[in-house]
C-alpha cells in the first residue's frame, strides 16, 4: 500500500518525476484549458442561479484537475458513472455543458444519453452510482471485452455509505473491471473527514482486498497518471482500485450552502495556494512551453463560452405540462394513461391554454 | 400437460427464460448451488453456469444495485431477495434508481430488471419471514408489480415479467410453493393472459371477491363454502397485477354483483384494499349495494408465529366480510 501523497506537480509548479507514473503522451496545455474552461462553466453557472436562472448549483470549485486528471485519462470506451458535481469529467465526455444546467435548472433530470458519451446520468442519492458502476462492470467482464474499463465518482461523504462499501466488496469478489474515484473535498457539507471516518479513506481499500492510492487532488498530472494506471490495471483483468484524490472544495456546498457557518477562512487561503490551475500555469510558462499568447486566446475562449452559456441557459424553454407524464413506463400503463387524459381534459377547460 | 409445484413451474418458466434470452441472468442469495432456500432455481446453475446464475455476496442493496448496472450493460438480471422482511436494504436502490431511471432520462434507457420476492406468511416462520410489502412498490411510480397466485400463472408470469423492459417486482405466494396443479409447459408465452390483466378464478352473481397471491386459493375455497353453506354466489377475481390495476375486470365484476370484498394480507390500514375501494367507489357508485369491504392483517406487525392464524385472514374471516356486505 502506498501511504504517500503521488503527486507529479507542485502548488510551485515544480514537475516531480515518479517512475511509477511515466508521463509520456499527457497534453499538458490540453488539461490547462480544458480546467479553465470547466471553472468558467462553473463561474457562470453560480451567477445565473444568483440571477434566478438556476434553481441550483453545485459547485466543481477547487477540483478541476480532479476532474480534467481523471477524465481525460478514460479512453472512448472507458464508462464513467458519475455524482452530481462532476462538470468536469463531463466535458472530458464531450457533455453540452447545457444538459447539466438543465438539470440545475429543473427543465429536466438531466436527461442526456449515456452510451453516446460514455456517461452515465447524475446521480444524487450518495453512493448509489457505485453499485451501478460495479454492476456494469460485471456486465463488461461477461462480454469479455478487454479493452474497456468503469469509473465510479463519489465525494468523502458517500463512503460513510452501506452501498460504497457494498461496491467496493462485490467489485472485489468478482474482480470488477471498475476504478473507485473518490475526491475528498474535505467536507461533507457541513461535516470534516473527522466526522466520516477514522482512517485515510484510502486505507479502505485494503480491507476489501484491492490497492488503494492517495493522490494529490490539486495536481492534474499526478491524477491523470494515477487513474490512467487503475484503468489499465482493470482492463488487464487485475480487478478494482480506490484512487482517492486529495482536494479540496473551494466554494460552498451548493449554492444554498453557507460555508463560513463551520469552516474557517484561513482554511480556504491555505488551500488557495494549492490552486489545480495556477500551479499549471505557472509550470507551463516558466518551462516555455506556452507564451503570454497561448494564456491570452485560452481567456478569450473561456469568455466566448461564458457568454453562450448565459444566453442559452434562459433560452431553455420549460417542459409542457403534460410531458409530467413521459417515459414512466415503456409500454402501456392503464393508471398513469388514466390520469394523463384527465389532467389533459383539466388543462382544457381553461379558455387561456397552458403553457 | 403436467402436474406441478408453483416453485416448480417457476423453475421450469425461469429456465424458459434462460434458454431464449442469453442476456437473461440470475442473481441472488443462494440461488446457485443451492437451488435457492424455496429450490427455485434448483439445478440452473449446473445447466447455466456461474456466469449467468451467480450467488451474490450477502448484501440486498448491491444485488439490486449491480443488476440496474448490469441492465444498462444490456442484461436482463432476475434477482431473488430471500424473504419479504429481507428487501428493505435494497429500497433506496429500488425506488429511487430502479423504478426512476427511465423517467429521468428522458427514456432512453430501459431497466428491465424482474425482482423475486416470496411473501406472505402461514409457515410458522420467524420475524421478518412473512411479510407483505406489496404496497411500498406498488405506491412507487414506475415499477410493475405482479403476484402469482397458482403454478400455471407462475410459469408464464416470470416469463413476462423477464420479457418486460420495466422493472417489475414479482411476488411469490410462498406458502403456496407446494400446490400442485396442471401447468402446460408446451404452450406459448404469447398466447397467455397479458401481465397486468386480472381473471376471473370463479364466476359468480352475488358479491365480487378480489384478492391476489397466496389468498386466491382461500377465497376460491371460502366461494365453494358459500356456495353450499349460504347459496351464495360468489365471484373470485385474482388480480394478478397490483400494479397497474386492471380497473376493468373489477368494475365489470363489481357492476354486474353491486358487492365488492377485498382481502389480502397485508394490513389493511393504507393498502392496496383502499385503494381499490376508492376506485370503485368512483367508478361503480351506482351500482353498489353496498360500502367496499377490505379483510386483511391488522395494523400490527406481524405476530409470533403461534398467532400468525388468527393474523391472517382465512376462510372465516372471508367470509364474515362477505356476510357484512349484506347487511347494509
Amino acid at each position: 500500500m502506498t501511504a504517500e501523497l503521488i503527486q507529479l506537480l507542485t502548488p510551485e509548479g515544480e514537475r516531480v518525476d515518479n517512475p511509477e507514473y511515466p508521463l509520456d503522451d499527457v497534453d499538458i496545455k490540453g488539461l490547462y484549458r480544458d480546467m479553465v474552461l470547466v471553472r468558467r462553466i462553473d463561474t457562470e453557472a453560480i451567477a445565473l442561479q444568483r440571477q434566478g436562472e438556476l434553481g441550483l448549483w453545485a459547485s466543481l470549485l477547487g477540483q478541476e484537475a480532479a476532474q480534467i486528471g481523471s477524465g481525460r485519462a478514460l479512453t472512448p470506451r472507458d464508462m464513467a458513472f458519475p455524482s452530481y458535481r462532476e462538470h468536469g469529467v463531463a466535458w472530458c465526455r464531450g457533455l453540452d455543458p447545457m444538459k447539466l444546467l438543465e438539470l440545475f435548472r429543473g427543465v429536466s433530470h438531466g436527461a442526456w444519453v449515456p452510451e453516446e458519451h460514455k456517461f452515465h446520468l447524475y446521480t444524487i442519492v450518495i453512493g448509489d452510482q457505485t453499485l451501478h458502476a460495479t454492476g456494469y462492470a460485471m456486465g463488461v467482464q461477461r462480454d469479455g471485452t478487454e479493452d474497456e474499463a468503469v469509473i465510479a465518482y463519489f465525494g468523502d461523504g458517500a463512503t460513510s455509505q452501506g452501498d460504497v462499501s457494498e461496491a467496493f466488496n462485490f467489485a472485489s469478489v468478482f474482480n470488477a473491471p471498475v476504478v473507485f474515484f473518490c475526491q475528498n473535498n474535505q467536507w461533507a457539507i457541513s461535516e470534516s473527514n473527522e466526522r466520516q471516518s477514522r482512517v485515510p479513506i484510502f486505507q479502505r481499500a485494503a480491507g476489501f482486498g484491492f490497492p488503494g492510492v492517495r493522490v494529490d487532488g490539486n495536481d492534474v498530472l499526478a491524477c491523470y497518471a494515477v487513474t490512467q494506471k487503475a484503468l489499465k490495471a482493470a482492463r488487464d483483468g487485475q480487478g478494482p482500485t480506490l484512487i482517492e484524490a486529495f482536494t479540496y472544495r473551494m466554494g460552498a456546498h451548493t449554492t444554498t450552502d453557507d460555508p463560513t457557518r463551520y469552516r474557517v477562512a484561513s482554511e480556504l487561503e491555505t488551500w488557495k495556494l494549492k490552486d489545480p490551475i495556477e500551479r499549471v500555469r505557472v509550470y507551463l510558462a516558466r518551462s516555455g512551453q506556452a507564451d503570454t499568447a497561448f494564456f491570452e486566446e485560452i481567456e478569450k475562449e473561456a469568455g466566448e463560452l461564458g457568454k453562450h452559456i448565459r444566453a442559452a441557459c434562459r433560452a431553455l424553454p420549460d417542459p409542457v405540462p403534460l410531458s409530467i407524464f413521459d417515459h414512466v413506463y415503456n409500454g402501456e400503463n392503464a393508471i398513469v394513461d388514466a390520469e394523463r387524459a384527465q389532467f389533459a381534459a383539466y388543462l382544457e377547460s381553461f379558455e387561456e391554454p397552458a403553457r | 400437460m403436467s402436474k406441478l409445484t408453483l416453485s416448480r413451474a417457476l423453475n421450469e418458466g425461469l429456465r424458459r427464460s434462460l434458454d431464449v434470452d442469453p442476456k437473461v441472468m440470475i442473481m441472488g442469495e443462494d440461488v446457485g448451488k443451492l437451488g435457492g432456500v424455496f429450490r427455485v432455481t434448483d439445478g440452473l446453475q449446473k445447466d447455466f453456469g456461474e456466469h449467468r446464475v451467480v450467488d451474490t455476496p450477502l448484501a440486498e442493496s448491491a444485488i439490486i444495485g449491480t443488476a440496474i448496472g448490469l441492465a444498462l450493460r444490456g442484461y436482463r438480471p432476475v434477482c431473488e431477495i430471500q424473504f419479504d422482511g429481507f428487501v428493505f436494504p435494497a429500497t433506496d436502490q429500488i425506488v429511487t434508481q430502479l423504478a426512476k431511471m427511465r423517467y429521468r432520462s428522458g427514456g432512453q434507457l430501459t431497466l428491465p430488471v424482474t425482482i423475486r420476492i416470496p411473501f406472505g406468511g402461514g409457515i410458522g416462520a420467524v420475524e421478518h419471514h412473512s411479510e407483505s410489502p406489496e404496497i411500498f412498490f406498488a405506491h412507487t411510480a414506475g415499477l410493475r408489480v405482479v403476484a402469482c397466485g397458482d403454478p400455471a400463472d407462475a410459469f408464464t408470469m416470470i416469463q413476462q415479467s423477464i420479457a418486460s423492459d420495466d422493472p417489475v417486482i414479482f411476488f411469490e405466494p410462498k406458502r403456496r410453493y407446494w400446490d400442485k396443479a396442471e401447468v402446460d409447459t408446451a404452450a406459448s408465452v404469447e398466447d397467455a393472459l397479458p401481465l397486468h390483466k386480472a381473471r376471473v378464478v370463479v364466476p359468480g352473481d352475488d358479491v365480487t371477491l378480489l384478492t391476489y397471491g397466496p389468498l386466491v386459493r382461500t377465497c376460491v375455497e371460502a366461494a365453494v363454502a358459500a356456495r353450499e353453506g349460504d347459496a351464495r354466489s360468489i365471484e373470485v377475481i385474482d388480480l394478478r397485477s397490483l400494479s397497474p390495476l386492471d380497473m376493468e375486470t373489477i368494475t365489470a365484476s363489481v357492476a354486474k354483483t353491486g358487492r365488492c370484498v377485498v382481502a389480502h394480507e397485508a394490513p389493511v390500514y393504507a393498502g392496496l384494499g383502499g385503494e381499490i375501494a376508492a376506485r370503485v367507489t368512483e367508478q361503480c357508485f351506482y351500482h353498489l349495494e353496498a360500502p367496499v369491504l377490505r379483510v386483511g392483517g391488522f395494523a400490527t406487525p406481524y405476530p409470533a408465529s403461534r398467532l400468525e392464524d388468527h393474523y391472517l385472514p382465512d376462510l372465516d374471516r372471508i367470509l364474515d366480510g362477505v356476510d357484512r356486505t349484506f347487511g347494509f
